[in-house]
């Protein structure tokens, strides 16, 4: 939530379009082998961001609102990331090389570094450890290690875009800033070791030569799919 | 996202749009929702300053500064790319593919931010004569693969550090702070493959699509080594990372931003005029 007496133009009416032109949700929750059943949840969990109320569902845990929300918010993401990564390289699928568990584990570090900064950066303000369900997926296997390893990068990298401009404080802005560039060289990594040469392609990029910007709504929509701890992003700046 | 785009289907939508608002808005038809009247009075400050000029003598203060200093490096690349593909000397295959998706993205980048710039009611900086020799310190760039490689992490890593440095700046408008932080992770993206194209062609095990410390990955050169100083940081907002992870996770897990007068230095040498 920006200081209003600042932003002298109103909101874009077409902003929250250009949110949504990311890559369909449809598409992640393919590559992410979600079927119906999360979609559902999903749509309920999208209601709740737009409701009127800030009141917090029971069971669920808010996020917070302001600078605050937005840190838990990255803090929640990084702590899925450090977590997915951490079994990865726990239990290395079948048949990977040396060079790509140092890869993977230079990447479980960088998470785990995010996660704890958040962590120590938000003190009292911040979340509890959250309870990941990675049942979906198989960890044996290259092809569903990777692809899960590019979507929660590609969605890292568009949910920090997206935060950006709903940061006030500019020394968060700047973090947030530096942190992103990592996850965008980790989505790269991932998208080459899946492919060579598509750490950029039009699946991702679009026509101006840019990366996705995701709302807090869409990105939590995703993650929740991971977590057995129910988030809540009700109370989050919109803009 | 496409602004274009938005702002043409907005006055499609509705052709009376830009006629309702009044004339100084008028003036600069198609600006809609960028710069707002903060930024309308930064504008003829920004005109004085960097017309016909190829970049500012001070670092940016304001929306249209900044993009103007953002055009001038997506020149700086999209020149770069387009001689690299058009040089002869990229294997075929996988490296031409790379180097050719980097090169328009690069153009499509100028493309916007002069768009955008025209948006905002001020004249986007004209293209610099660029020398990337930098005046003979890398003569064989486009002659040597590997040399031209090296420059082209050097930009890409320069490129990631120089908008991360403008953040701040953007804060006041909302649709440009994402429109840059769109283009920011996507040089990003760019660093990490072309740090991939060097360790394969090196097999240098030290060189990670991140940045180690302040290493520049086994580029010993001082002009490049200026992009790589300050990166070396495991301390971020007070918070020693070296307590959870090694010194190299740390400083690898947050990139760090240049100021204006950083990049201008680092550039300089490649603008002839």
């Amino acid at each position: 939530m920006k200081n209003d007496s600042i932003r002298l133009q109103p909101e874009l009416p077409g902003e929250e379009a250009a949110y949504n032109k990311t890559v369909s949700r449809k598409k992640f929750l393919s590559a992410l082998g979600i079927g119906s059943l999360s979609l559902a949840a999903i749509v309920s969990c999208n209601k709740d961001d737009d409701g009127m109320g800030s009141t917090v569902p029971p069971g669920s845990i808010d996020l917070g609102k302001g600078d605050t929300g937005i840190l838990n918010y990255a803090y929640a993401l990084e702590q899925l990331e450090a977590a997915f990564y951490t079994k990865v390289v726990q239990s290395p699928y079948s048949g990977i090389t040396a060079a790509e568990t140092a890869l993977l584990t230079d990447i479980r570090d960088h998470e785990v570094a995010h996660r704890e900064f958040f962590k120590k950066a938000l003190g009292a303000a911040a979340i509890p450890a959250l309870n990941v369900n990675f049942s979906g997926i198989d960890f044996s296997k290259r092809d569903a290690v990777l692809a899960t390893a590019k979507a929660f990068e590609d969605l890292g990298v568009s949910a920090y875009n997206g935060a950006g401009a709903l940061i006030d404080d500019k020394n968060y802005l700047l973090l947030a800033g530096k942190i992103v560039s990592v996850e965008a060289r980790h989505a790269a990594c991932i998208r080459d070791l899946i492919s060579n040469g598509s750490f950029a392609d039009n699946t991702i990029i679009d026509a101006n030569g840019m990366d996705q910007a995701k709302a807090p709504a869409a990105v939590l929509m995703i993650a929740q799919s991971f977590l057995t701890s129910k988030l809540w992003g009700g109370n989050l700046p919109k803009s | 996202m496409n602004l274009y785009q938005l702002f043409s289907n907005m006055e499609k939508i509705d052709p009376d749009i830009y006629g309702r608002i009044d004339s100084r808005r008028k003036a600069i038809r198609n600006f809609a929702g960028i710069g707002g009247r903060l930024t309308l009075a930064a504008v003829p400050l920004a005109l004085g300053g960097l017309l016909n000029t190829a970049y500012s003598q001070s670092a940016p203060a304001d929306i249209t500064g900044v993009l103007q200093y953002a055009l001038t490096l997506e020149y700086l690349e999209a020149e770069f790319y387009t001689r690299a593909v058009a040089s002869g000397i990229i294997p075929a295959g996988a490296p031409t593919g790379a180097l050719t998706t980097i090169r328009d993205h690069e153009n499509q980048h100028v493309a916007f931010l002069t768009a955008v710039i025209r948006q905002l009611g001020a004249t986007p900086v004209s293209k610099p004569t660029f020398d990337f020799t930098a005046g003979g310190h890398f003569a064989t760039v486009f002659t040597n693969y590997d040399v031209l490689l090296a420059v082209a992490q050097t930009f890409e890593d320069t490129g990631v550090r120089a908008y991360k440095g403008q953040a701040g700046v953007l804060m006041s408008n909302n649709t440009v702070l994402t429109a840059a932080l769109n283009i920011h992770s996507v040089e990003a993206r760019h660093a990490s493959h072309i740090r991939q194209m060097r360790r394969a062609r090196t097999n240098d095990a030290t060189i990670k699509p991140w940045i180690t410390g302040k290493n520049p990955g086994g580029i010993d050169d001082d002009a490049v080594q200026k992009s790589y100083n300050g990166e070396e940081l495991t301390t971020q907002a007070g918070i020693d990372l070296t307590g959870f992870v090694s010194a190299n996770a740390a400083s690898e897990s947050f990139d760090e931003p240049l100021t204006y007068d950083q990049v201008i230095a680092i550039v300089q040498p490649f603008i002839k005029q």
